[in-house]
C-alpha cells in the first residue's frame, strides 16, 4: 500500500532528500493554474479534513472570498491535544517539507500571503525541528520573497510558527485564532465564521496539519488517484494512532475504510495476552466509545462509524482489553475536560465540574443507582448548550459510556447513597452539613 | 524583584514581534523568552512584557494565567511532568505518577525543598503510541516503567 502522508523513505524530513524524490514540484504545478482550478481538484479529490470534523477541505477553500481588500489568512492546527492523537507529530518529524509545500499550495489557492503553523507547546522538539525545515526551505528560496524567483511566478507567502502554552481549548479553531492574536484562548461565537470573520477580523481558513500535508500529491498525481484510494466518500489514507492495550502501539497510515479490527489486530499486533477487547474509543477521546463485542466490520471511515455509533475523529483509536475498569477510565477523562474547559459558558464550565465530583462519588463507593442518572442528566445538558464542541466532547464519553457499559457502573453503586446529604445537589459540596441519612 | 529583559532577549523580541502585524500578538512568544530568563512569570515579568509590547497589563496576566506552560511561581530545576490520560494510565501512568511522588515526596504543583524538583500530573502529552511518559523541562522521555522514570530523574544533575 502506498503512503501518501509518511512515505517509507529515509530521511525523507532533509530537504534535499525531499527534493530528490520529487519535492516542491507540485507547487510550481499549481501556480501554473488558476486558484478555481486548484479548489476544484482538492473539491474532486474528495479530500476531507483530519482534524476531527471530516469536512470538505475544496469546499472549506471555496468558503474565502474573493474580492476583498482585506488580507487573508491560512492558519495550520498543529495543536493536537486530544488524548488519544499523536499522528501531526509523525508529519513534523518525518516529513515537514510536504506540509510545508501544502501550505504554499493552499496559500495560492484561498490567496493568504500569511500562515500561521500552530504546535502545541509542550512539542518542543517538533517545534524546534518544524522550524529547522522551515529555515531551510526559507534558505533555498521555497518560502518568502526569493519565491519569485524559484517558482517563476509573482505569488509569494511567510510562514511563521506560533508555539501553543499547555491548552487543549485551542485546537478549536477560533480559539486557536485568538491564541495568535495573543489573546486568552475563548473559543468564538459563530457566524460570523473564520471565512468571513476570522484572524484579526480577516478572512481565514484552518486546516489540520495532515490534511494540509496531503496537498501536494493531489496537485502532483492528480484527483483521480486520489480519490480512488480507500473508501469514495472519505478517500485517501488517514493516520491511525493506535494506543492502549495493544502489543504494537503507533502510527500507521492506511487508505481510509481499513477494518477497525484489522487495524488492532494486524496492524497493532493485537491485545496482550490474547485478551478480549472491551472497549474501543475509535477517534480520539472525545468520540463515544464502542463495545468490543459490535467491533466486528466497522470500518474506519467517517460514515462508516457514524453508521456504528460514533465517528472518525482525529483517528486515535484507544484499545482497552477486558480487564479494564471503564468507570476509573471514564472519571480520569471528565478530569481532562473539567481541567480543559475554558470557562466561557455556564454548561460546560460547571456541568464538567459537576460530572468530575459525581465520578468521584461513584468511584469512591459512594453513590446511588440514581447518581448514574443524575450524571447523564448533567451530560445531556451540556451538549447543544455552548459556545464550541468542547461540550459536546466533555459529554459524549459520559453519555455514551453510560449507554452503552450501564453494568460497569453497577459495582460501584448501590441502591442507596451511602452519605448522608440533604439533596443530591448539594451534598456534593465538601462543605455541606450532613442532615440526615436520605433515601434516593 | 524587578524584572529587565537582557540586551540578547531585547534583539530576539524584536524578531519575534515581526512575525505578527500587531505588536501585542506577541505576547506568547515574549513571555516564553521572559520565562526562561526568569524561571517563571512574576507580577513584575508581566508588568515589563505589558511594557515592552505596549499593551494593558491585565492583558498580560489575562494570558499568563489562562495558558497551563506558563509558570506563575517558581518551579524546580527540573520540572517533572508526567502523563495520567487515559492512553498512558492504561499502560501504567498511574504506577509511574506514584513512584516518582514517592520519591520526590511532592504532589502535583510542588516544588522539593531544595528547589531541585517540581511536579505535575499533566494531560496527554501526545505520546500515547509510546505510553507511559514523562517529560522533564522540554524532553520527553518514553515507554516507561515506574523503575525507569526513578533511575531518569536520579540521573539529573
Ligand atoms: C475542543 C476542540 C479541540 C480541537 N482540537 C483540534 C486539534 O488539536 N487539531 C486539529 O486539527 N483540530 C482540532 N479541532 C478541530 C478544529 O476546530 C477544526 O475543525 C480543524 O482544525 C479543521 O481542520 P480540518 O478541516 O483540516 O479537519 C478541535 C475542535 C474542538 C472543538
Ligand atoms: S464549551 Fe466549554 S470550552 Fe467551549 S467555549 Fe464554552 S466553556 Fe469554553
Ligand atoms: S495519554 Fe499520555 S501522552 Fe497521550
Amino acid at each position: 500500500m502506498e503512503k501518501i502522508v509518511l512515505p517509507d523513505i529515509e530521511n525523507f524530513h532533509n530537504l534535499d532528500v525531499y527534493l530528490a524524490n520529487g519535492g516542491y514540484t507540485a507547487v510550481k504545478k499549481a501556480y501554473a493554474q488558476t486558484t478555481d482550478d486548484i479548489i476544484d481538484q482538492v473539491k474532486k479529490s474528495g479530500l476531507r479534513g483530519r482534524g476531527g470534523a471530516a469536512f470538505s477541505t475544496g469546499l472549506k477553500w471555496s468558503f474565502m472570498p474573493k474580492s476583498t481588500d482585506k488580507p487573508k489568512y491560512l492558519c495550520i492546527n498543529g495543536d493536537e491535544s486530544e488524548p488519544g492523537s499523536f499522528k501531526d507529530r509523525q508529519i513534523f518529524e518525518f516529513n515537514p517539507h510536504q506540509l510545508i509545500e501544502g501550505i504554499l499550495i493552499t496559500c495560492y489557492a484561498i490567496q493568504a500571503k500569511s500562515a500561521y503553523l500552530y504546535i502545541r507547546g509542550e512539542y518542543h522538539k517538533w517545534v524546534n525541528l518544524m522550524q529547522k525545515a522551515l529555515d531551510d526551505a526559507y534558505e533555498r528560496g521555497f518560502v518568502g520573497e526569493k519565491m519569485k524567483e524559484t517558482f517563476g511566478h509573482n505569488f509569494t507567502c511567510e510562514i511563521y510558527i506560533h508555539k501553543g502554552a499547555g491548552a487543549y481549548i485551542c485546537g478549536e479553531e477560533s480559539s486557536l485564532m485568538n491564541s495568535i492574536e495573543g489573546k486568552r484562548g475563548y473559543p468564538r461565537v459563530k457566524p460570523p465564521f473564520p471565512a468571513q470573520n476570522g484572524l484579526w477580523g480577516n478572512p481565514t481558513t484552518i486546516n489540520n496539519v495532515e490534511t494540509i500535508t496531503n496537498i501536494p500529491p493531489i496537485i502532483n498525481k492528480g484527483w483521480e488517484w486520489f480519490s480512488a484510494i480507500g473508501e469514495p466518500k472519505h478517500p485517501g489514507t488517514i493516520l491511525f494512532g493506535v494506543s492502549g492495550h495493544v502489543n504494537k502501539p503507533g502510527v500507521y497510515e492506511l487508505p481510509s475504510g481499513t477494518l477497525l479490527t484489522d487495524i488492532i489486530n494486524i496492524h497493532a499486533g493485537g491485545v496482550p495476552g490474547g485478551k478480549k477487547i472491551k472497549c474501543v474509543i475509535p477517534g480520539g477521546s472525545s468520540m463515544p466509545p464502542l463495545r468490543g463485542e459490535n467491533l466486528e466490520g466497522v470500518k474506519m471511515d467517517a460514515d462508516s462509524l457514524r453508521a456504528a455509533g460514533s465517528a472518525i475523529g482525529t483517528g486515535g483509536i484507544m484499545v482497552m482489553a477486558e480487564d479494564t475498569d471503564i468507570v476509573r477510565v471514564l472519571s480520569r477523562l471528565s478530569k481532562f475536560y473539567h481541567h480543559e474547559s475554558c470557562g466561557q459558558c455556564t454548561p460546560c464550565r460547571e456541568g464538567t465540574g459537576w460530572m468530575v465530583k459525581l465520578l468521584d462519588r461513584i468511584v469512591d463507593g459512594n453513590a446511588s443507582k440514581k447518581d448514574v442518572d443524575l450524571l447523564l442528566n448533567v451530560a445531556c445538558n451540556i451538549e447543544g448548550n455552548t459556545i464550541c464542541a468542547l461540550g459536546e466532547a466533555a459529554a459524549w464519553p459520559v453519555k455514551f459510556t453510560i449507554q452503552r457499559f450501564r453494568e460497569e457502573f453497577e459495582k460501584y453503586t448501590a441502591d442507596t447513597a451511602s452519605i448522608d446529604m440533604p439533596n443530591k445537589v448539594h451534598s456534593m459540596r465538601k462543605t455541606v452539613n450532613p442532615v440526615a441519612k436520605v433515601e434516593v | 524583584m524587578p524584572f529587565t529583559f537582557t540586551e540578547e532577549n531585547i534583539n530576539k523580541i524584536n524578531t519575534v514581534v515581526k512575525k505578527y502585524p500587531y505588536k501585542n500578538a506577541a505576547v506568547m512568544p515574549v513571555l516564553y523568552i521572559a520565562q526562561e530568563q526568569n524561571g517563571w512569570i512574576s507580577i513584575e515579568v508581566m508588568q515589563e512584557v505589558a511594557r515592552t509590547l505596549e499593551m494593558p497589563e491585565e492583558d498580560v496576566l489575562g494570558v499568563a494565567t489562562f495558558y497551563t506552560m506558563y509558570h506563575k511561581k517558581p518551579a524546580g530545576r527540573h520540572h517533572v511532568q508526567v502523563c495520567t490520560n487515559v492512553s498512558c494510565m492504561l499502560r501504567g501512568g498511574f504506577d509511574v505518577y506514584k513512584a516518582v511522588k514517592d520519591k520526590l515526596q511532592i504532589t502535583h504543583g510542588g516544588v522539593t525543598g531544595d528547589g531541585k524538583y517540581s511536579l505535575e500530573e499533566v494531560e496527554c502529552m501526545g505520546s500515547c503510541g509510546t505510553a507511559p511518559m514523562i517529560a522533564v523541562n522540554e524532553d520527553f522521555y518514553e515507554n516507561l516503567t515506574p523503575a525507569q522514570a526513578l533511575s531518569i530523574i536520579d540521573s539529573l544533575k
